[in-house]
């Protein structure tokens, strides 16, 4: 009885110790499989391929992969436009209105393709995986709901609430109206 | 018979095993430079200094043990020569003990007081600490003397050089045991190091406060030479990268220049001035890749480049897929920027 007790009480404390996978080496068939992704014809909305679910979803979920989206978003300079997320020559992320669509295809599909309105290519300057971990982490800054994830917090100081806090979506009610034709629906 | 042997053997084997730690190119036993000479000074004074110590309170521990007992029996009530002479040793004791920690203390001040080398010379180099690689910039008096370098500093014998040290994403800490103690490199914030070789040598070193995956493979290399040596080697590093002197070189100067390696790298005199990596305008002229990983050749260059997660898992140079063809032109490209 007695052994009984202390290897469930020992099982109870190590349950806690499962660590989240890092998937620090993408195959490059997968890398290739993971740029496929299937789009509407007006480039808003569509598809990841198979293999993203097959993955479970690993650029919206996982801690890491958040975290190396965050550097790249400095490391190939988002911020010169973008800012923290506030906007500037390009459009805010923080409000969670989304021009193209808020899904992570339609993110993907502006970082890898770059958009008609200012918006660069990045194709030529980012592998797959990393577009991949650039829009999820760019998904974050615009959600509008808790994820069980986040990135790491800052050293310098935050200009605006860390993104392991509620969604600074929730603050915004009002969004921007499309100037463009061609930039889809208002949410 | 053969077991008692071979355990002899073994005993006698590990203290020299333990001690074999004490030289070589990363050792604080091995002291070249002026900061390091000061402290090993003080380490070998403490340490022989406790050794007398310990060796007096154990000496002094086994006797009453031994006569203890029998003292107690015979004993009926204090013995006046007994108490005094137990007030004695003492009184002694305490002396002793006050007298030694003063000494340390005074010692440890100094030592402390010389490792801020006084009067640098105008040799000036930023260092950049990240995960997991050192960025190298040396100031030079004028702004078009100053270059980009990684993971090898290269500083003339004799000479105090200044560090500037900054951490660029976490805080890492610089520890060249063979010249100077270890100094942290801190975000948001900036250190100084003095760094003086007294003899030419190669002096390895490494990252000493843990700052994640890769924090093990997070070395840097001292190389001090003499003054011309030296100087030959701030010229030719202040030069832009070399021109491709074949077909196949400029094959992998245009795999370079279209790829996304340009947008993390810089080669000075190309179009690309990505400052995400390492500069490479001279990499095949440095002894290692990737923060003491590999010995530079053509041959770990193209390892290297075609699966930097399986050599360094987790580091930040993500893999590029490459044809065989691109490979090989990149990594000859690469191997010919000395
Ligand atoms: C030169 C300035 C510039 C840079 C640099 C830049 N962007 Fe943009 N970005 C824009 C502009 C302008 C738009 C709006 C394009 C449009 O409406 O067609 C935009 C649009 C976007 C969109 C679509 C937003 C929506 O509402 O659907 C995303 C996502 C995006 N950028 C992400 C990024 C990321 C990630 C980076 C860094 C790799 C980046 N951008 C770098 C200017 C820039
Ligand atoms: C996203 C940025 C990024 C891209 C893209 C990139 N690298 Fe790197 N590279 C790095 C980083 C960061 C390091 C340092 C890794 C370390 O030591 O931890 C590095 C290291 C290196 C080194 C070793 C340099 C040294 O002195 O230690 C070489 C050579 C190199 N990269 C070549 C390339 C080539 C060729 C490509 C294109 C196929 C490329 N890199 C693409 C970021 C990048
Ligand atoms: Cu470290």
């Amino acid at each position: 009885m007695r052994i009984l007790l202390v290897s469930l009480g020992v099982a109870a404390a190590t349950a806690g110790c499962q660590r989240e996978e890092r998937q620090l080496r993408v195959d490059p068939p997968v890398a290739a499989a993971l740029d496929s992704i299937t789009l509407m014809p007006n480039g808003i909305s569509g598809a990841p391929p198979e293999i993203y679910f097959a993955l479970d979803r690993p650029y919206e979920t996982n801690a890491y992969n958040l975290s190396q989206g965050k550097r790249l978003y400095s490391w190939f300079g988002c911020k010169g436009c973008h800012a923290d997320g506030q906007g500037g020559a390009g459009p805010a992320f923080l409000d969670g209105w989304w021009n193209y669509g808020p899904e992570i295809v339609s993110i993907f599909a502006s970082i890898r393709d770059g958009r008609p309105h200012g918006m660069p290519a990045f194709r030529d300057k980012m592998t797959t995986e990393q577009i991949w971990q650039l829009a999820g982490y760019v998904q974050t800054i615009g959600a509008y709901s808790i994820k069980t994830a986040a990135p790491g917090r800052n050293d310098e100081k935050q200009t605006r609430p860390a993104e392991n806090r509620g969604p600074a979506a929730k603050r915004f009610d009002e969004g921007p109206t499309p100037i463009h034709l061609d930039q889809g629906p208002v949410p | 018979m053969r077991t008692r042997a071979t355990r002899g053997v073994l005993l006698a084997l590990l203290p020299s095993s333990v001690l074999a730690g004490c030289t070589g190119w990363q050792s604080a036993f091995d002291a070249q430079g002026a900061s390091a000479i000061s402290i090993k000074q003080l380490m070998v004074l403490m340490v022989v200094i406790c050794s007398v110590v310990w060796a007096l309170v154990i000496a002094v521990l086994i006797r009453a043990l031994w006569r203890g007992r029998e003292q107690v029996e015979r004993s009926i009530g204090p013995d006046p020569v007994i108490e005094r002479r137990t007030a004695r040793v003492v009184v002694a004791a305490v002396t002793a003990t006050v007298i030694v920690l003063a000494v340390f203390t005074v010692v440890s001040f100094f030592t402390t007081r010389a490792l801020t080398l006084a009067g640098h010379d105008d040799l000036t180099i930023k260092v950049r600490g990240q995960q997991w690689w050192w960025g190298l910039e040396y100031l030079g008096p004028t702004p078009d003397e100053r270059f980009e370098t990684a993971n090898e500093i290269h500083i003339p014998v004799g000479r105090n050089v200044r560090l500037q040290l900054e951490g660029i994403d976490v805080i890492h800490s610089l520890w060249v045991p063979g010249l100077a103690g270890k100094q942290d490199l801190i975000p948001g914030r900036r250190n100084e190091l003095t760094l003086r070789a007294e003899r030419p040598g190669a002096y390895r070193g490494q990252c000493s406060e843990f700052c994640g995956l890769q924090h093990a493979h997070m070395a840097l290399l001292v190389i001090a030479e003499q003054q011309e040596t030296f100087d030959q080697w701030m010229r030719s590093q202040r030069e832009r990268a070399t021109d491709p002197s074949d077909a196949e070189i400029a094959a992998g100067q245009q795999v370079f220049l279209s790829r996304p390696c340009a947008a993390c790298h810089a080669i000075r005199g190309t179009s690309a001035t990505g400052t995400n990596g390492p500069d490479l305008t001279h990499v095949g002229g440095r002894r290692y890749i990737a923060a003491g990983l590999l010995e530079t050749t053509r041959g770990s260059l193209a390892a290297w480049i075609s699966d930097p997660q399986t050599l360094k898992p987790g580091n930040n140079m993500p893999m590029v897929a490459l044809s065989a063809d691109e490979l090989r032109s990149v990594s000859a490209y690469l191997a010919s920027l000395k």
